[in-house]
């Protein structure tokens, strides 16, 4: 229910017109169960409980075909952008019901070689060795939950969160495409070379973004992957 | 017929941009896309261009181009000489430029952006659905550089020697408030709105950077990623906003404190470093008026 309409009550026996404009809510919406947050004009974002919740809803607002220009979903929210209406996107949204569970996109695997300059510093951070951190962050099923930093760059989802580590204290000015790094409990792989302050574990040959492919990145939000140690 | 434009001087910063890409922000492609778009759609509409035909968006002027086949021509935005073979020519027109021609744009009087179209567009290959240049993560054409040739389409419309577009609203940039104000002191908006902000020297088309005191934070913890919009008024550690441009990253861990309305982004393409800048709230809905009977 949308309780925050910004017009004026219309006085009782007046005959008055109002100009129609689209609504700015001042003030957080509780749209059934999705907590909606104004971004000026156009744009709604949508706070939700996690990583996995934000990329189940804007996977099914994609497929819902919503009145949205972009769906960009974050750590714990999707931004809608570009939109013409936003009172009839709210009221689709109360449609969607809450879920982490988010169609099913294919696997992508990827072969590291595991031989960055961060291995020891992960190792010692988890308490095991180099063969250790290959074993664990090898284990993990990971999801792509969304897209920063550059075109392509993933923030995968799915290391425990008792193993994330600090970024380093001062970015290297260049870290090489291809490297596959972490920062918290996110992994990540450079889809070009760029300065960075993730912890590099090491690299891969992977194309991660080519303008020129159909789906340009090889990780859009949704997609698994699985690290292959090589 | 095509033909082609050849770049005798590329000045300070020259880009190709048209209306920018859309529906990529979450693979995390930056929009780009001309920075004073109306600037823009102006001189598209003179020489008879499509909306959101590329041109070239030039930087504090001192770009020269020679034209190999006769094209009208318009130069829009920040206001500068134009010279076409050495002869001053009229800014915000259509003027017919003759193959062989060449045409030089100035420093500008004021301003920082002017917009040079030609009939027919720079008909560079399209990336991911748009000819922009974006500076922040080089997706797109690159930019453009002295001694280089650029294709130019086939010219379509009829040029329209008259236009005259709605005046360009000037003052304070008018914002509604940003998905996180709560994560600032008390009266944020009061605080941003009642402050003269300076552009700073570093601003670019991702980001037009402010300097002035710092916004009071309230929470002062990490913000986890999520979607910006453009317009929005983000507020990084050292506590002075920054407004995102076209070239913004579609992604960002600072709190946005407040959203800067479509129809004022133009302004902030064209502000210089020192000018100063001031934000006001969106007023409430207009007070409504008696119906004409």
């Amino acid at each position: 229910m949308d309780r925050a309409s910004p017009l004026p009550v219309e006085p009782r026996g007046s005959r008055r017109s109002y100009r129609r404009e689209p609504l700015i809510h001042f003030a957080p919406v509780q749209t059934g169960d999705v907590h909606t947050v104004p971004v000026g004009r156009r744009a709604l974002l949508v706070e939700v409980d996690d990583a996995a919740t934000a990329l189940a809803l804007a996977g099914w607002a994609r497929e819902a075909r919503v009145g949205a220009g972009e769906i960009v979903p974050g750590a714990v929210t999707v931004l809608f952008d570009e939109v013409d209406d936003l009172a009839l996107l709210r009221d689709v949204l109360a449609g969607w019901t809450p879920t982490a569970d988010a169609p099913a996109r294919e696997c992508v695997e990827i072969a590291v070689r595991y031989d960055g300059p961060d291995l020891a510093f992960v190792a010692e951070a988890w308490g095991t060795d180099p063969a250790g951190v290959v074993e664990r962050h090898s284990a993990v099923e990971y999801v792509a939950a969304f897209c920063g930093f550059a075109p392509g760059f993933a923030y995968l989802a799915g290391l425990a969160d008792d193993l994330a580590v600090p970024r380093l204290d001062s970015p290297r000015a260049r870290v090489p495409a291809g490297s596959v790094a972490l920062a918290g409990a996110w992994c990540g792989i450079y889809p070009t070379a760029s300065p960075g302050g993730w912890r590099i574990l090491g690299s891969t040959d992977a194309l991660l973004w080519d303008q020129v492919r159909d789906e340009p990145a090889l990780l859009p939000p949704g997609t698994r992957v699985r690290f292959v140690p090589a | 017929m095509r033909t082609e434009l050849v770049v005798v001087e590329a000045g300070t910063l020259t880009t190709v941009q048209d209306r920018g890409r859309r529906g990529l922000a979450h693979l995390g492609v930056p929009r780009a896309g001309a920075l004073d778009a109306p600037a823009a759609d102006l001189a598209n509409r003179l020489v008879g261009n499509r909306p959101g035909a590329a041109l070239l968006e030039v930087t504090l002027g001192g770009l020269e181009v020679r034209l190999g086949a006769g094209r009208w021509v318009s130069v829009t935005g920040a206001p500068c000489a134009v010279h076409v073979d050495g002869r001053a020519v009229g800014h915000d027109r259509a003027e017919w430029v003759p193959a062989g021609a060449t045409v030089r744009l100035g420093p500008p009087r004021s301003g920082v952006r002017s917009y040079l179209a030609v009939a027919g567009g720079i008909d560079v290959e399209p990336v991911l659905g748009s000819r922009a240049t974006d500076t922040l993560a080089w997706v797109g054409p690159p930019v453009v550089e002295s001694g280089s040739t650029l294709p130019v389409g086939p010219a379509a419309g009829a040029p329209r020697p008259h236009d005259t577009p709605r005046p360009r609203r000037h003052g304070p940039l008018r914002v509604s408030p940003g998905p996180r104000v709560d994560w600032f002191g008390e009266a944020a908006l009061d605080a941003l709105c009642g402050t003269t902000y300076a552009v700073a020297a570093d601003s670019n088309r991702i980001g037009l950077r402010l300097e002035g005191p710092a916004l009071p934070r309230r929470r002062t913890d990490e913000l986890p990623s999520e979607g910006m919009v453009l317009g929005a008024v983000q507020v990084p550690p050292t506590g002075t906003p920054v407004v995102f441009l076209a070239d913004h990253p579609p992604t960002g861990g600072y709190p946005v404190v407040a959203v800067v309305e479509a129809d004022d982004l133009w302004q902030c393409a064209q502000l210089r470093p020192g000018d100063p800048v001031r934000f006001t709230r969106v007023g409430p809905p207009e007070p409504p008026r008696a119906a004409r009977r």
